[in-house]
């Protein structure tokens, strides 16, 4: 019984997030359309809800090519190993809270207690260490596209490969050290206790820094504008997946937009507390002394899942945002961004983070929310304010450079 | 059920592990080596020690393994050289050494480790399969009984870091001279 549930788990995540997935592309691309003040892709169906179908069937009938100098066997599971870690990640992320085992309120008690009373079908897995999976996953999510640009044994691809592993171990350090701020303030390394400890505030406020350094990280993880130049067509053609054609193509196209959504839902659970709504548990109380506790617990299970679906499609928008206003950053500012203004500040919070949580663990969590924003945003507009200067300084440095040969004394 | 699981893990991490030895091409070597890592791991939740499954996943599978391969990637190294190498009398210090490895670990098996000495080489008992191996238990004995030799590996790393940038500097500093 156990095994057919955590199956069907499995099987409807996976339909759910390749779905999702189809219909991310269609909505970035109306979003980008819409950016750019035109109308975007609305011929298939009513707003164009039949367009990913046509994408697909197109991909599944182009021709399936193997180069002859590809190396043959890494080429063709380069695919594969891009698509697992996208899929896997999915596995702890809490999607909602809803109890099979037992009542609404269970969701809403600290875990640890309640052993029995408590099956919750909207996550897959509840392990101890729930954080460390999602890290440990993103880390191996390299592997597809670095092995793809090698095995391909083409130039461009080869750059693209080059450029990414670079790139994502850069990134990972950051983003992995700004998750350790919301860690140490949960003091958990279980996702669902992850999203326990933000029923009164979202971590988003006392982890501001982290939350920035974390987005920004993020959008560097996914290699999407403005940190693409993993896949910059004027120098690269199309990067590492030059050489895939037809479906292969597509399951590198798959797992760029589920890790989009995957890191998304991520950044909702670490930072934007998870599926909690403000006035969730009120709405349980209400419909379960109209109603019942066992539609009250149908009812939290389904309206937290579209708060957690809510908030992810918020991160999306803002990555699409992004996409949209963001020109492509040069190579050396993408090392430097990485390794010299989001490491540094997310190794501040860790440290800021510890001496006000480890000086006052009894404070009162808004005070200690207010004042931890507070240092958060000061150090944020000081690293502002010194990339600033640094960057005139720099101009200065160059026009005193020019100067001599332009004859202008 | 357990049982098979495990056989079949250390099946595959055996055969990762010979492949990696074998194979030509070092990208190849570097991927057989990467099968072994997660087979190992998988073999630690066997053991109901998920902390240090996602530690070898992220450390060993996550950084050092991509880091081998951009190396390998960067200078194009992965085709071996014809001929044979100048380090030949390594292949059988090799296996000595391994059987050497061999026979401690079965002596280890048969006679318990560390027993007769009465040193403090043996294991932390296990109090609880439900903390076994959490990140908490980990982090305390690291921090109480293992202190010295995790100092010790910390300036070790360290040493390793300041040298890199030593080294580095200075080929910057023969380039621009």
């Amino acid at each position: 019984m156990h095994i057919v549930i955590i199956f069907l788990q499995v099987l409807i995540t996976i339909l759910a997030v390749s779905t999702g997935f189809a219909y991310l592309t269609l909505f970035e691309r109306r979003m980008l359309a819409r950016f750019q003040n035109r109308v975007g892709p609305n011929r298939a169906g009513p707003w164009g809800i039949f367009q990913p179908l046509a994408d697909a069937v197109k991909l599944f009938f182009k021709e399936d090519i193997i180069p002859s100098a590809a190396d043959k066997g890494v080429y063709l599971l380069a695919p594969a190993l891009a698509v697992i870690p996208a899929l896997i990640i999915w596995a702890v992320i809490p999607m909602g809270c809803w109890n099979i085992a037992g009542d609404y309120q269970a969701c809403f008690a600290a875990p640890g207690a309640d052993g029995a009373g408590f099956y919750n079908i909207l996550q897959i897995a509840d392990v101890n260490i729930g954080v460390l999976y999602l890290m440990a996953v993103t880390s191996i999510g390299v592997y597809g596209i670095t092995l793809a640009g090698w095995a391909s044994n083409s130039k461009y691809s080869m750059l693209g490969g080059i450029r990414s592993a670079a790139q994502l171990i850069s990134y990972e350090l950051a983003l992995g050290t700004a998750i350790l701020g919301a860690v140490m303030m949960a003091d958990t390394l279980s996702t669902r206790e992850m999203v326990f400890r933000q029923a009164g505030l979202w971590f988003a406020v006392p982890q501001f820094l982290a939350f920035v350094v974390f987005l920004i990280s993020a959008t560097a993880e996914l290699v999407r504008t403005p940190f693409d130049l993993v896949e910059a067509e004027q120098e690269l053609t199309c990067g590492y997946n030059t050489e895939y054609g037809s479906m292969k193509f597509a399951l590198f196209f798959m797992s760029e937009y589920v890790k989009m959504i995957a890191l998304s839902a991520i950044g909702v659970t670490l930072f934007l507390g998870g599926w909690h709504f403000p006035g969730l548990k009120l709405l349980g109380e209400v419909v379960s002394g109209a109603a019942g506790a066992g539609v009250a617990t149908v009812v939290v299970g389904i309206v937290s899942l579209l708060s957690f679906l809510l908030k992810v499609l918020v991160l999306l928008f803002l990555l699409v945002w992004l996409r949209a206003s963001w020109p492509r950053v040069r190579y050396d500012m993408l090392m430097s961004i990485g390794w010299k203004w989001l490491l540094p500040l997310a190794f501040i919070n860790v440290v800021v983070t510890a001496v006000v949580v480890g000086l006052a663990p009894e404070m009162n969590p808004l005070v200690q929310g207010i004042i931890l924003l507070i240092i958060g945003v000061a150090v944020l507009w000081g690293a502002t304010f010194l990339s600033e200067k640094q960057r005139s300084n720099l101009k200065v440095a160059a026009k005193a450079a020019v100067a001599p040969t332009g004859g202008r004394q | 059920m357990e049982l098979v699981l495990f056989l079949v893990t250390a099946a595959i991490a055996l055969v990762g592990a010979v492949a990696m030895l074998v194979s030509r091409n070092a990208v190849h070597s570097a991927l057989f080596l990467l099968l072994n890592f997660g087979a190992i791991a998988v073999l630690f939740l066997l053991l109901r020690a998920p902390f240090l499954f996602a530690i070898q996943v992220s450390v060993y599978a996550g950084a050092i393994m991509v880091l081998f391969l951009f190396v390998v990637m960067l200078l194009g190294a992965e085709r071996a050289e014809d001929g044979r190498d100048e380090l030949f009398w390594q292949t059988p210090l090799a296996l000595l050494l391994g059987v050497v490895l061999l026979v401690e670990a079965v002596m280890i098996a048969v006679r318990g480790g560390g027993r007769e000495t009465g040193a403090d080489t043996a294991p932390v008992p296990i109090t609880g399969a439900e903390t076994f191996g959490a990140p908490e238990e980990i982090g305390r004995v690291l921090f109480t009984r293992y202190l010295l030799p995790f100092e010790v590996a910390g300036i070790i790393l360290l040493v390793a870091i300041v040298g890199v940038v030593v080294l580095s500097r200075r080929a910057m500093a023969a380039e621009e001279a």
